[in-house]
């Protein structure tokens, strides 16, 4: 296992305790200055909806990291996961839910969606998530494109998503920040925000750099892709190595002149420290295996390897990296880099003991990625690798939590976790099962059964079939 | 000598002969099976398909086989015909973005002004990986055209089966593609205002060139060259679908209006992302229409009213639905199927959604699409209902023959799974 071994900055050490702490808004807004600097200068609003205590009795339940229990019981209370098992206490004023039949799971996580930064409908002017005007523009936060009124959200919530992280395109070497949000679509988005969620940023191999900058200074080959991200780092080095000895002279009692920002720096710089994660495209084996080598020059983390196409091939390299994978049930094909696809991908890169992710990418997959796990798990099941549905699940919930930070809050049913949770009408794991109903911390947001109680996004409002059957 | 060899043996003999390969073909019983016979017979739940001379002779209930055909055991399987990909580009393109062969786009050409001259017969390439990829899957044939022009029409596309043999065009000329929609306008105008009146044209050109003598010393001075008038005179005639693609209602109810104008079209409604707004005027026009059930998105101001009921809403109006729009992945087509059955449709149209509907759709009714008598044996045992993402395609009949189930990502899928690691990966030949 590789893990980073630099010296954490004074900078890191402050931010990673505000980013992992369940602080409210307020608190982060208080301690989120280090070194002069407001590390969170658009905090999140997000507000959990008011719940009364929910009991669900008779259910299937697979609570995301491997356990399943028969006729089982769960309170969620105050936003959390109270209680679950064969039986629970049931507190006065509890809505109680019959699950006879019905299965429950942790809310499914995409940790790899465009929605609002490519928002639906997709016209010239909702083109948010590119900034193609360079290869190296680490500087752009996709939280400033994003739309809180894309239809989209609603959709995946239908599909139990309660979590996801939107991410820049994939044009450039470093796109930019990420962002963790709730999928509760509000008025800003500082309202989805998941509070105390560490920021990532994207980063991508390949031939999309290669296709958008070939004929326009480059990068136009590999080789350069890799030489462009090795100069970023040199510099990300450099200018980290400034803002510590500035944090430090400033903490020892002195008076040091405060170094210019970069932002395009600041964010790289935070990945060295290592409170930025890396989510980074990469389809070919090959290619992953180069970033991992980097990864080891620079001193800095890889979490994540998305749309990971060919990671069945280097199973065991990522295992010893620990770094995870994000992939597709079954897309191949659309371009090169991606003619290698098998649909074995992700159950293979379970059996190496590498972290396996069923991510999306596409708002219409974001709406049924149980399916897409399902098929995983159908077709490694047929290949001889034996999986249980109770951890197939952890490619939907658990390990896309850990890939975006936020597993000490959701991603699993466990005791005093967040009430991310979905109650499926039937085993989620068949293209007929429906997301019955969907709860964000305890509160019921969709309820299959009561279309009168949809949320609907403004564009949706005063249109054709609004407020339809979707 | 093996049983392999024998039958090459005999088949070889029986080509000297001057029999066809297919007249050879041996007699094989699939055996008690839950069989989907998308005839007036329905769904048998246990019955024994007989295939001869790569024809299905028969369907019987039960599991009892007349002697002389080889068994086959389909007992606690599903049997269904082969399925078939509708709408796709299927041998026309290996990798779509920056890579290999593409011949699934043209560029302007003379020969052709408005695009409906193209003819993709002669482009299909039988040995694209994507061929066994998808039949393995449980897909036997497809419709396969071009996916884009910049012109007017599509072109013409054709029916291939996936058996992967050079002579693989179950039907050239088997339909003619025309947007409408905003992609169509687009390119043609900017405008709809601009589009269909060249549509009327292209149509009225049409007419004309039925009874005048198309050379090339005829004084011709038409919006179409003389080839693309030629295309569009079986259209015309209703001898060859038009597969219209369309998303808003305005636009769907203006190609129905297009028959007021030209009475023997035949029309086929493609994307429909509001088909169900127009589900009563489609069904009256007896108008069907190649959907994916899944698109529930307002991707444009054409598709406001997306709906995942969208398909079963046709249905229950009396449109026939045909499900399956994608190349790499037609394959999905069974979970889009599968989907729009758990938003209202009934299962057995989900299932003819991928089979007789298609073959309707192409006039290939009589050969493909129902387990009936005379039709070719294109059949599919599967672990169980494939409308399910967790079955699968066990084994897959094309005119009566068992195919190979391995293809490229199979045979990537055992190298990795099997690769000894004293070697370089190169040495696994699995």
């Amino acid at each position: 296992m590789f893990k980073p071994t630099m010296k954490i900055s004074v900078a890191l050490a402050v931010s990673v305790a505000l980013l992992s702490g369940c602080s409210d808004s307020k608190e982060e807004a208080k301690s989120s200055i280090v070194a002069g600097i407001d590390t969170n200068p658009f905090p999140s609003t997000y507000q959990a909806i008011e719940s009364k205590p929910v009991v669900i009795t008779n259910v299937t339940i697979l609570d995301g990291i491997g356990g399943k229990i028969e006729d089982g019981e769960i309170l969620l209370e105050d936003g959390k996961i109270a209680d679950f098992g064969s039986s629970v206490s049931s507190p006065s004023g509890a809505i109680e839910i019959d699950g006879q039949g019905k299965w429950l799971t942790p809310g499914i996580i995409d940790n790899h969606s465009h929605l609002g930064v490519y928002p639906s409908p997709s016209t010239r002017s909702h083109s948010d998530g590119n900034e193609m005007t360079g290869p190296v523009t680490a500087e752009v936060w996709a939280e400033h494109s994003i739309w809180p009124q894309d239809p989209g959200f609603q959709r995946a919530l239908a599909g139990g998503v309660t979590s996801m992280q939107i991410l820049p395109g994939s044009a450039n070497l470093f796109g930019g920040r990420s962002v963790v949000v709730k999928n509760m679509p509000n008025r800003t988005i500082q309202d989805m925000k998941f509070p105390g969620a560490p920021y990532g940023i994207k980063m991508a191999c390949g031939e999309n750099p290669k296709r958008v900058y070939g004929q326009r200074g480059g990068p136009m080959t590999r080789m350069a892709n890799v030489a462009g991200y090795r100069a970023a780092w040199i510099e990300a080095q450099d200018y980290k190595e400034k803002w510590d000895k500035y944090a430090a002279d400033l903490e020892a009692g002195g008076s040091p002149d405060q170094p210019s920002r970069d932002l395009n720096l600041e964010t790289l710089a935070g990945v060295l420290s290592g409170d930025i994660n890396v989510h980074m495209h990469c389809y070919r084996a090959d290619e992953m295996a180069v970033m991992m080598d980097v990864m080891k020059e620079f001193n800095y983390q890889i979490g994540t390897f998305h749309h990971a196409v060919e990671a069945y091939k280097i199973g065991d390299k990522l295992a010893e990296n620990n770094v995870c994978s994000a992939m597709w049930a079954d897309w191949w094909g659309f371009k090169m880099e991606a003619y290698d696809g098998i649909k074995e991908n992700v159950a293979m890169v379970h059996q190496a003991k590498a972290c396996a992710i069923v991510h999306s990418d596409s708002d219409l997959g974001i709406q049924r990625l149980n399916q897409e796990a399902a098929k995983a798990w159908a077709d490694g099941k047929r290949a001889g690798i034996d999986i249980s549905q109770a951890e197939a699940w952890q490619w939907l919930s658990a390990n896309p939590a850990k890939s975006l930070g936020i597993f000490d809050k959701t991603g699993s049913i466990e005791e005093g976790k967040n009430a991310d949770v979905v109650l499926w009408s039937t085993d989620p794991f068949s293209t007929y099962a429906q997301a019955e109903k969907v709860f964000i911390d305890g509160a019921i947001v969709y309820d299959r059964t009561q279309p009168n109680t949809w949320s609907v996004s403004d564009f949706e409002l005063g249109q054709v079939a609004e407020g339809d059957a979707k | 000598m093996s049983l392999l060899k024998k039958m090459s043996l005999a088949a070889s003999i029986a080509l000297s002969l001057g029999l066809s390969a297919a007249a050879y073909a041996e007699k094989i019983a699939i055996v008690g099976g839950q069989v989907h016979t998308v005839s007036s017979a329905g769904v048998l739940e246990e019955a024994t398909v007989l295939i001869n001379n790569g024809r299905i002779q028969q369907v019987v209930e039960g599991d009892s086989v007349p002697s002389g055909y080889r068994e086959i055991d389909a007992r606690g399987k599903v049997v269904t015909p082969g399925f078939i990909g509708a709408y796709t580009s299927l041998g026309l393109e290996e990798v779509s973005g920056s890579a290999g062969t593409v011949d699934a786009r043209t560029e302007e050409h003379p020969i052709s002004t408005l695009g409906a001259a193209f003819d993709v017969q002669f482009a299909i390439n039988n040995d694209s990986s994507l061929i066994p990829i998808t039949r393995i899957e449980g897909f036997t044939s497809a419709g396969t055209a071009l996916s884009s022009t910049g012109q007017l029409f599509q072109g013409q596309g054709a029916v291939i089966s996936l058996a992967g043999k050079f002579d693989s065009i179950l039907k050239a000329k088997a339909y003619m593609q025309l947007d409408v929609s905003n992609g169509g306008a687009d390119d043609n105008g900017g405008s709809r205002a601009a589009m269909w009146v060249a549509i009327h044209t292209a149509f009225e050109e049409a007419k004309f060139a039925q009874s005048y003598t198309m050379n090339p010393s005829a004084d011709w001075h038409g919006l179409t060259t003389m080839a693309d008038a030629k295309a569009l005179i079986p259209v015309l005639n209703g001898q060859v679908p038009l597969f219209v693609k369309a998303d808003r209602a305005a636009d769907i109810s203006q190609m129905l209006k297009l028959k007021l104008r030209f009475a023997d079209l035949r029309l086929v409604l493609v994307h429909g992302v509001e088909a169900w707004r127009m589900a009563s005027e489609l069904a009256a026009a007896n108008v069907p229409v190649i959907l994916n059930p899944e698109y529930n998105l307002p991707g444009s101001f054409d598709q406001l009213g997306a709906t995942l009921e969208n398909a079963a809403r046709l249905h229950k109006a009396g449109v026939k639905v045909v499900v399956g729009m994608d190349t790499h992945n037609i394959r999905l087509a069974t979970q889009h199927a599968g989907n729009a059955v758990a938003n209202g449709l009934p299962h057995s149209a989900g299932i003819a959604s991928l089979t007789i509907n298609a073959a309707e759709i192409f006039g290939l009714e009589e050969q493909i699409g129902s387990l009936e008598p005379g039709k070719d044996a294109d059949v599919v045992i599967w672990s169980g209902d494939p409308l399910e993402v967790a079955q699968t395609a066990e084994q897959v009949f094309i005119q009566g023959k068992e195919i190979d189930m391995s293809s490229r990502q199979t045979k990537l899928r055992d190298r990795y799974l099997k690769r000894n690691k004293a070697l370089p990966v190169g040495y696994t030949r699995p």
